[in-house]
């Protein structure tokens, strides 16, 4: 098992024939992804050769799950186009919408946010300005290399791309479930919580790492639900404890404002509710091994 | 980004929330002109992005043009929590019956927008929000839905604003919901929100925040930005497209990925904790690409900081090989001394990940003397904190 993407999910792309999209199209193909069609109104009824797999274009993404029965989408348009982009993903009622783009607005994702509500929610979305997921040796949705490590027994969720890279990294020989990039945007789709509560009913899931980093209340919220819900063992790393107030950090979401939002006070929720916060990556992936180890 | 009052006030008025006449100046003189359009008295306000100025003494009445001059002297170069006032804006001077407080904001823990109201204006809402929390109506805001008139009377409600001003409160609602949605805002504040001796509602002091991340449809934001308040490396740093964010510390960071380059700081401030307390001197992250071109503008920035004693480059191979990195960090080298750079800095490098052995020895091979390479990132760490210490 992994969490919200498997061996037979069927991933379309939409912005699949631009330079980013053909790249990563290529990378998941390669991965061994089922990627089943791109998304482009101008180049719909073409195909594209993928380093020699045939792939469909369409016009929408309710014609490409019409003729594909494709149940995840991964989107990687500029980011005045995204809005448009995950609003007729969720028209289509698509499974999964990931959204690899950074830079979108955040009044574009609080709209498409509200969008997918007013919808039940029918549409998962992850991202925006995230990596994407994977479960190792069954599908890839997104950047993150496949070939980091394989099929284990850690699930990870993280807001921080290259941070997700390292601990995969670092834990290689163990192998991960899924690792899930939810991305560093003050506004996000997938929180921490839902790959959490995901990761407990995942029996393939033994150990759960996650990483935070300073901004919003998201890693604090987590340790409430992961005090409340998780049985499984819960490893933590968070970044940016010496951020200074009112700098963004490269997310636009990583901010401290005032007093909130700091890595301190996310490091101490996530302790008095039994997590085992590291103090760096290498310390991090070292709990993570003795817990596992027994 | 923060705006001035000044600029907060100009953005009101564009969308048709009631402000009263004011101006900006920068010199002590201009104030006389200013005042006599008034009709001789003026607030005399220091233009900071900080809270608090008022206690501290930046906001003075001016009775007459040739005070207003004098008031303006005092508080420009005025220093208010470490933000020097190099503006002031002159406003009419207002008659103030009561102080309200309306707010529209990114509400990031619930997802949405949010609408906070009071009738307790005036003072700082943080304290309102902790002293008196029923005081303080908090409406959510449907992205999609807007402060329509029925959102605008339930905000209105909620907060009990007393029935003669409530229909204009309503109408200053839907006018600050455009200056919110029309602009990008991330805040749009008044406090005081003000009913004047004739009864009127007039937003008397604002605070607008910008999304960045709209720049691309907002061309007018560009020109709010405060150039003259940058730390000039990051605006040379802006001006090369590079995150990058100045710290003040002795080692030089470079990495990949926003979040481990905030990691690399955190790691590099314990490493410093045995070696004489150095700390890490910037956040710069070259993103997934790191190529050649953006490791040398990222290295250009770091070695022009007079602080930086050394550097640490810590780049995880993700979708980028560190043999594509390695080549990058000689070229960058070899590309800066080319165009006489001095560089004189040792540079700690580590590569892990997709073709670190290969990218190890790239960097082992070319033997330049200012690089060394330690495998793991806490490892490097310390030796950049040893090399910064010495």
């Amino acid at each position: 098992m992994a969490i919200f993407l498997t061996k037979d999910s069927k991933v379309i792309v939409q912005g699949m024939t631009g330079s980013e999209g053909m790249k990563h199209t290529r990378r998941m193909l390669a991965s061994g992804t089922q990627i089943v069609g791109g998304v482009n109104p101008r180049k719909a009824g073409t195909t594209v050769d993928v380093d020699g797999t045939e792939v469909p274009v369409f016009g929408s993404v309710a014609e490409a799950i019409e003729k594909t029965g494709a149940d995840v989408t991964v989107i990687f348009v500029p980011p005045k186009f995204t809005k448009d982009a995950v609003v007729e993903a969720i028209d289509a009622e698509i499974g999964l919408a990931v959204v690899i783009t950074e830079g979108v607005p955040v009044h574009d994702t609080a709209a498409f946010w509200a969008y997918a509500g007013s919808k039940a929610n029918k549409t998962r979305i992850i991202g925006p300005n995230c990596p994407g997921l994977i479960s190792p040796g069954q599908s890839n949705a997104g950047i993150i290399p496949a070939d980091i490590t394989s099929s284990g027994k850690i699930g990870l969720v993280s807001k921080s791309g290259t941070l997700t890279y390292q601990l995969m990294y670092e834990l290689r020989d163990i192998g991960f479930s899924s690792a899930v990039g939810i991305g560093g945007d003050p506004v996000i789709g997938t929180t921490h919580i839902d790959a959490l509560k995901a990761f407990q009913e995942d029996p393939e899931t033994e150990l759960i790492v996650m990483i935070g980093e300073i901004g919003g209340d998201a890693e604090e919220r987590a340790a409430a639900y992961i005090a409340e819900h998780v049985t499984k063992p819960v490893v933590g790393y968070v970044a940016g404890f010496t951020a200074p107030e009112g700098k963004t950090m490269g997310h636009a979401g990583a901010i401290v404002s005032g007093s909130s939002g700091t890595a301190q006070a996310k490091k101490e929720a996530l302790e008095a509710a039994g997590v085992k916060v590291g103090k760096t990556p290498s310390e991090t992936a070292r709990l993570a091994r003795e817990i596992i180890a027994g | 980004m923060d705006l001035f009052e000044y600029q907060a006030r100009d953005l009101f008025a564009k969308h048709g929330v009631p402000v009263l006449d004011g101006d900006v100046i920068e010199t002590a003189a201009d104030a006389a002109a200013i005042a006599e359009r008034f009709g001789g008295r003026a607030v005399v306000k220091a233009q900071v992005k900080v809270g608090g100025r008022g206690k501290a003494g930046g906001v003075k009445l001016a009775s007459d043009p040739a005070d207003a001059v004098v008031k303006a002297e005092a508080i420009l170069g005025m220093d208010i929590k470490g933000h020097t006032v190099h503006k002031v804006m002159l406003a009419q001077t207002a008659d103030i019956k009561d102080e309200y407080y309306v707010s529209f904001l990114l509400d990031r823990t619930n997802r949405t927008f949010l609408a906070m109201a009071s009738v307790e204006g005036g003072v700082e809402i943080e304290v309102v929000a902790e002293e008196n929390p029923e005081a303080l109506a908090k409406i959510p805001v449907d992205a999609n839905e807007g402060c329509t008139p029925e959102k605008a009377a339930e905000i209105v409600a909620a907060a009990k604003f007393p029935a003669e001003v409530a229909d204009q409160v309503a109408d200053v609602l839907q006018k600050l919901w455009k200056v919110f949605i029309a602009e990008d805002a991330l805040l749009v504040e008044v406090n005081p929100l003000i009913k004047s001796g004739d009864g009127k509602i007039i937003a008397l002091d604002g605070k607008v925040s910008l999304d960045e991340n709209a720049e691309f449809r907002q061309p007018e934001h560009e020109a709010l930005e405060d150039k003259a308040a940058a730390n000039p490396l990051e605006a040379a740093a802006k001006a090369k497209g590079l995150n990058y964010v100045k710290l003040d510390g002795q080692v030089g960071i470079i990495g990949n990925g926003a979040g481990l380059v905030m990691s690399t700081l955190d790691v590099v401030a314990y490493a410093g904790e045995s070696h004489g307390g150095v700390k890490p001197a910037n956040f710069l992250d070259i993103g997934g690409g790191a190529s050649a071109e953006v490791m040398a503008n990222g290295l250009e920035i770091i070695l022009g900081d007079a602080d930086v004693k050394s550097v640490f480059v810590n780049v995880f191979g993700g979708i980028t090989a560190c043999d594509a990195v390695a080549n990058g960090i000689v070229q960058a080298l070899a590309l800066l001394e080319s165009k006489g750079e001095n560089v004189t800095k040792p540079l700690v490098v580590r590569l892990d990940g997709n073709n670190a052995e290969l990218g190890r020895k790239i960097l082992t091979d070319a033997n330049h003397p200012l690089v060394q390479q330690v495998d793991t990132m806490d490892g490097a760490a310390d030796r950049a904190a040893e090399l910064a210490n010495k």
